[in-house]
Order: C-alpha cells, then sequence, then structure tokens
C-alpha cells in the first residue's frame, strides 16, 4: 500500500510540474484513525501530502461535478466507473481529466472494526494483508478481508476501467462471487415482511442527507426533496417521507450505481440504504446484462431502447 | 452544596419512584450506538456508554416539532386560525446525561433566551427538565472539552452530577431542582466524598489529551478571517450533507414549514443546518450562501467567532467530538479552530508590536 502512496505522489509531480494538470484531486491523511480526508493538491511541492491506504474508501468522482479545470483524480476501480458515468453524463469531460488508478484492495469498514474490537480505537496500521488495530483496551491483529466493507468483500471490478496513468500492476479480479444474495434475501420476503424490513431499515435516519451528498450520482442543481415549488416530500422525520427520500434517490440512482459504498459508509447512523441501490443493480443486470461505468463506447441500459429490451414487467 | 452515596441497590427502586414525579428519559443502547430516549416503566438507563450517537439535545429541541394545526375547511367555523398544539410541560428528568452536553444546553439557552427574543417551545421544555450528569471517567480519544470550556466533571447545566463506582454513585446536588429529584427517589444517604469527587475530576480531566485553540479567537479581526485563504483547503472535502449540524449538541438552527394534507394542515418546525445548499435561501431566490465555501466558513465562523464576540462566553462548542468522530470526510474542527486562531495570535503580536 505505501508503494501506491509513492507512486502516486510520483506521478502527481509530475502531472502538476508539466502542467498536464492544473490540480490533482486525491487524499490526505484523516485526523482520526480510519479516516482520510479527500483534497486538492495544486502545486509540486504538496504532493507529499498525497496518501493511500484502505481509507480512502469516499468515491472522489463525487467531486469532479461541473469542475472546469483540467484534474489529475486518483481513482480506484468503482470511482473510475463514476468517471466514467460522469463523462457519460456530461458532468465532466474526458479531456478534463488524467485518471491516476489505483488498483484497489479493498477499503475497511470502520463500523466493523469498531464492533470486532473493545473500547476507543487509537490506532490502526496495516501491513500486507494484516490490520493491526489499537485500543484503549490493547492491541488486536486481524485479516484484512474480515474487516472489508461489504461493498468491496463483492466487488468484481477492482481495477480502474479507464486510467491514464496506473500506480501499480492491476490486481487479480474476484471470482464466483454472488454480489445479490442481500438482495435475494429481502424478495423472497412476503410484502408484509418485507415493509417491516424496510422500516426497520430506515428507522435510524436522522435526514442529514450524507448518503445522497456523498453519492457523485446525486448532483442534482436542486434534489426534490429539498424542491418547494412545488414540495414533493414533507421535511420532518414522518416516515413515511424519510421511506420516500430513500427510495425514489434509489430510483434515480437506477442503472446509474457502481456499488462504491459511499452512501452507506458516509451514513451517520449506520444504514445499509445500498440494499435498496443494489436491487436496481441486479434489476439492470437480469433484465439488461447491464453493469454501469464499465465503458465509455455503451449508453446506459435506461436511456437506450432496444427492441428485444423485456417487457414483461409493464402490467 | 451536599453530596450523598446512593448504593446501587437503591438505584432501580429509586427510578421508580421517580416515576410519581417525572417522565424519565436517558440513553439506551440502539442497534450499534447509544442513544437518548424516554424510559419505559422499569427500564433503567444504561449508563455504560461513552458519548451518545446524537446529542440529547432533541429532548429540548425535537428534530421536529409540531407547533400549529389549522382547518382550511371553510365548513368550518375555525377555519384559517391557527391553534396551539397541545404539549406536556409536566416534569421530566435525564438521567445519565453527560457534562459536556448539559453545558452545550446552557450555551443554547443564551440564544432562546435573551432580551430580544424567548423560545417558548425550547424553554418550556427546558425548565420542565431536571438534569442528571454522568461525570466521565473515561473520555474518548476525540473529547477535548477541557479545552473548550467544559470538563468530564462540569456541572454548569446540571441540577445533580453523579460519578458511578463499582457498588455505588456519588452524587453532588447542584441546584434546588436537584434536591427535589432526591427527595422524590428516597436516597437520603449523606455521604463525606466531596473530597474523593474532586480528586476524580483532577484524574479525568489529566486523561482528556485532546485539545482546541481558541485563546487569540477574540483577538482575530472577522474580516480577515473571513477573508482568509484557508477555506478552500478547509472546505473542499465538505459533501454539505448535515451530520455535523445534527450530532452537533450545540446547533441550534430550525426551519418552520407548513404541511397539509386536504383540509388540515400543521405548522411546524424541523432541524435545519447551515450545510444545507438551500439553508436561508430567501423568497426572492437569493442564496445569501450560495457556495460550498461559504457555507462551512459560516459553520466555523459562527461556533468559533460571531458567537465568542456576541456573548463572549467562549466558544460555542463543548467539545463532545461528535463532529470530528462523525464527519463522513474527516472535517476536524479542532484543525480548523488552530488556522482561525493561529490568524488570531498573529493579530496580537501585531498590536504587542506597535
Amino acid at each position: 500500500m505505501s508503494t501506491y502512496t509513492e507512486k502516486i505522489r510520483e506521478i502527481a509531480r509530475r502531472l502538476l510540474k508539466e502542467c498536464q494538470v492544473e490540480m490533482v484531486i486525491g487524499f490526505r491523511k484523516g485526523s482520526m484513525p480510519l479516516m482520510n480526508e479527500p483534497c486538492i493538491v495544486r502545486k509540486a511541492e504538496d504532493v507529499d501530502n498525497l496518501v493511500w491506504d484502505s481509507n480512502c474508501g469516499i468515491n472522489l468522482a463525487n467531486y469532479l461535478s461541473n469542475r472546469k479545470e483540467k484534474i489529475g483524480i486518483v481513482a480506484k476501480g468503482c470511482d473510475s466507473r463514476n468517471i466514467v458515468t460522469h463523462i457519460m453524463e456530461n458532468k465532466i469531460q474526458r479531456e478534463q481529466v488524467v485518471v491516476i488508478g489505483v488498483p484497489c484492495q479493498g477499503m475497511i469498514d470502520k463500523r466493523k472494526v469498531a464492533a470486532l474490537t473493545d473500547g476507543d480505537i487509537l490506532e490502526v496500521s496495516e501491513a500486507d494483508d494484516t490490520v493491526t488495530v489499537t485500543t484503549a483496551n490493547g492491541k488486536q491483529t486481524f485479516d484484512k478481508k474480515d474487516l472489508l466493507q461489504q461493498n468491496c468483500s463483492l466487488c468484481t471490478h477492482r481495477n480502474p476501467v479507464i486510467h491514464d496513468e496506473m500506480v501499480a500492476d492491476e490486481v487479480v479480479e474476484q471470482t464466483g462471487i454472488d454480489p445479490y444474495a442481500d438482495v435475494a434475501e429481502i424478495e423472497a420476503m412476503s410484502s408484509e415482511e418485507r415493509w417491516n424490513f424496510f422500516d426497520e431499515l430506515l428507522s435510524p435516519c436522522i435526514r442529514c442527507y450524507a448518503c445522497r451528498n456523498a453519492c457523485p450520482l446525486c448532483y442534482c442543481p436542486t434534489c426534490f426533496v429539498d424542491e418547494s415549488k412545488p414540495q414533493w416530500v414533507g421535511k420532518s422525520q414522518d416516515p413515511l417521507d424519510v421511506r420516500t427520500f430513500h427510495f425514489l434517490r434509489a430510483y434515480h440512482c437506477a442503472g446509474r450505481c457502481t456499488d462504491c459504498g459511499a452512501c452507506e459508509r458516509a451514513c451517520p447512523v449506520g444504514i445499509n440504504m445500498r440494499l435498496l441501490t443494489k436491487k436496481l443493480n441486479k434489476d439492470c443486470l437480469d433484465l439488461y446484462g447491464w453493469e454501469a461505468g464499465l465503458s465509455l463506447d455503451s449508453r446506459p441500459a435506461l436511456d437506450v431502447y432496444k427492441p428485444n429490451d423485456p417487457e414483461n414487467f409493464i402490467k | 452544596m451536599k453530596v450523598i452515596k446512593i448504593d446501587k441497590s437503591q438505584w432501580s427502586q429509586g427510578l421508580e419512584k421517580l416515576r410519581n414525579s417525572f417522565r424519565l428519559f436517558g440513553p439506551v443502547k440502539e442497534k450499534a450506538f447509544h442513544n437518548f430516549q424516554e424510559l419505559a416503566a422499569g427500564q433503567a438507563p444504561e449508563l455504560d456508554y461513552q458519548n451518545t450517537r446524537l446529542s440529547p439535545k432533541s429532548l429540548v429541541f425535537p428534530q421536529s416539532e409540531l407547533m400549529f394545526n389549522y382547518s382550511l375547511d371553510k365548513e368550518d367555523p375555525e377555519c384559517n386560525i391557527l391553534k396551539e398544539a397541545e404539549k406536556d410541560y409536566g416534569d421530566r428528568a435525564i438521567i445519565g446525561i453527560r457534562p459536556c452536553d448539559a453545558k452545550a444546553l446552557s450555551l443554547v439557552k443564551m440564544n432562546f433566551n435573551n432580551d430580544q427574543y424567548e423560545d417558548p417551545y425550547w424553554l418550556n421544555l427546558y425548565n420542565a427538565t431536571t438534569f442528571v450528569g454522568l461525570a466521565c471517567d473515561a473520555p474518548c480519544s476525540t473529547c477535548f472539552c477541557t479545552t473548550a470550556g467544559c470538563g468530564p466533571y462540569h456541572e454548569e447545566g446540571l441540577d445533580v452530577l453523579l460519578a458511578e463506582r463499582e457498588d455505588h454513585f456519588i452524587a453532588k446536588v447542584l441546584t434546588d431542582k436537584g434536591v427535589r429529584l432526591l427527595e422524590s427517589a428516597g436516597w437520603p444517604q449523606a455521604s463525606d466524598d466531596e473530597a474523593a469527587l474532586e480528586k476524580a475530576k483532577a484524574v479525568a480531566e489529566e486523561k482528556i489529551v485532546a485539545k482546541i485553540e481558541t485563546d487569540s479567537l477574540a483577538a482575530a479581526d472577522t474580516m480577515a478571517l473571513h477573508s482568509a485563504d484557508f477555506w478552500e483547503d478547509i472546505s473542499f472535502a465538505c459533501i454539505n450533507c448535515g451530520t455535523c449540524t445534527f450530532s452537533c449538541p450545540t446547533c441550534w438552527c430550525f426551519d418552520i414549514q407548513d404541511e397539509v394534507y386536504r383540509k388540515k394542515g400543521v405548522r411546524m418546525r424541523n432541524w435545519d443546518s447551515c450545510m444545507f445548499p438551500i439553508f436561508t435561501v430567501h423568497t426572492t431566490g437569493h442564496n445569501p450562501r450560495d457556495t460550498k465555501l461559504a457555507r462551512v466558513r459560516q459553520r466555523f465562523m459562527h461556533k468559533l467567532k460571531y458567537f465568542v464576540d456576541k456573548y463572549e462566553k467562549g466558544i460555542m462548542c463543548v467539545g463532545c467530538g461528535r463532529c470530528v468522530r462523525q464527519c463522513p470526510v474527516n472535517i476536524d474542527i479542532r484543525k480548523v479552530s488552530a488556522l482561525m486562531n493561529s490568524l488570531g495570535s498573529e493579530a496580537k503580536c501585531a498590536v504587542q508590536g506597535s
């Protein structure tokens, strides 16, 4: 991992020195264990702020929307798929970005670490495939694979799908994975069970909109929940309004979501709202053989018509 | 003020007695985190927590609070008349609030109870509440209360301060409200543990290692802070969610909304957040803070400069560390305060030099 950091700095330094870009978007070391902070570097002498480790789960494509500069951007697999989606949706031009590809080995879920350890987490260090966590009550070492975000442990696109630079050789993609087992469980529920499940799932929501705002897809100038003329959704904690927000947001992401996990990661109260977007990802895959952001050459499933599109769900 | 000892064997019995006079609220573990909620009969507060995920501010300042009901039915003789929503302002007690969260409410009180404005909803709930604090003997690594005008045994805003020991609590009675509560619970046993409490306080304060730098904020020039060049760097990562403001015990902004269904309507107020892009947008469409940078600057300037200058009671932050821990992109108020403070210390030096 530290070799990634060195290589990212080296590439960023070169891009800035050679004026290939005006800025590089990456991560700098966080002030807390298991956290890094998205940042911009504009000068070659500042590239040493850039770091890479397993705490770079925020999706940096989110920071590209509508920018006018020429930008170098550090991108793991999912970020690169969202950059593709951004380019397709005209939120950024391909010529504007120099993609510094990072073959990803998965990001750590800080809530998993908290659940598996006892006491306040003071320090976390990584070496190869292990992670050592120091808490107020002692030190524990884990296999990194046991601490990964769920979307990372199910990921089959760890390598950037577009890149202009690469910080390392590609990693081997995971195979034999059923990414939709959790969705299938919900599909198997009766409608009453499902209703109760969603009620329970969303009950801790405080409507801070961290999920929406961490999502690179959610770039609407005014989100439907913020619209006041007309007002589509109430603003209180009424469960009906909370549900409306989450369900509609998920539908707005249909055929676009890369399951990068930024929404779940950002949520301060630990809601797995990915279950909603994943269902739509699964439908897009089953119905149209479509996975978002894999290539600049094919249009998204929901913005093209093909004569053989399935239509038996239209009742 | 006197100090009493409460044996744990008498704890739940006393709590049940309290229910004759108070509605009880306290920390309860919900799924992965502790949060404050009303305690059902027989339910004890779960005091084995460090810091709740959300602050208990919602107990006096609900996230959504009904203010008025009205009818839009032309047949109704009371059509179009706003009617005060019914409220329960009966006595209530919060058992196990942390000293930082109680101090936070006393900061909020400056805003909701002053010469220009008295907020009836907030004040009625605040005044109806007896605050029983729980001293912090094992603070989090992100707690910086001792440099934010607070501390693990801080008494401001509390009626009773409890310190938990193996088989008993030491309770320091701080106000008449506190006396009444302890009498209602029937915990009469006097104790001479005040010295022990002072000692424990010193030990707990030693454990707070995180710090915030604020000593030169008052001296800093407001416009120089406003136009400082560090805001772009600070605000870049911000995604403009409400995590910091909603989890903060001192953030008090709200937004009044009407909601109508068929011929019935309600007027309510909901928490608002200066991080939201539509915060305080004018009816003309003008947005006074229409960039991320302006919004992030507003949050920190309010807490660390405007409030400091307006009330001269320190910063609008008690060092609970919730925003530091929960910010999805790791924006850290301690780092921001250090940058703002350094501008202030430059200004101070300039004054001395002139």
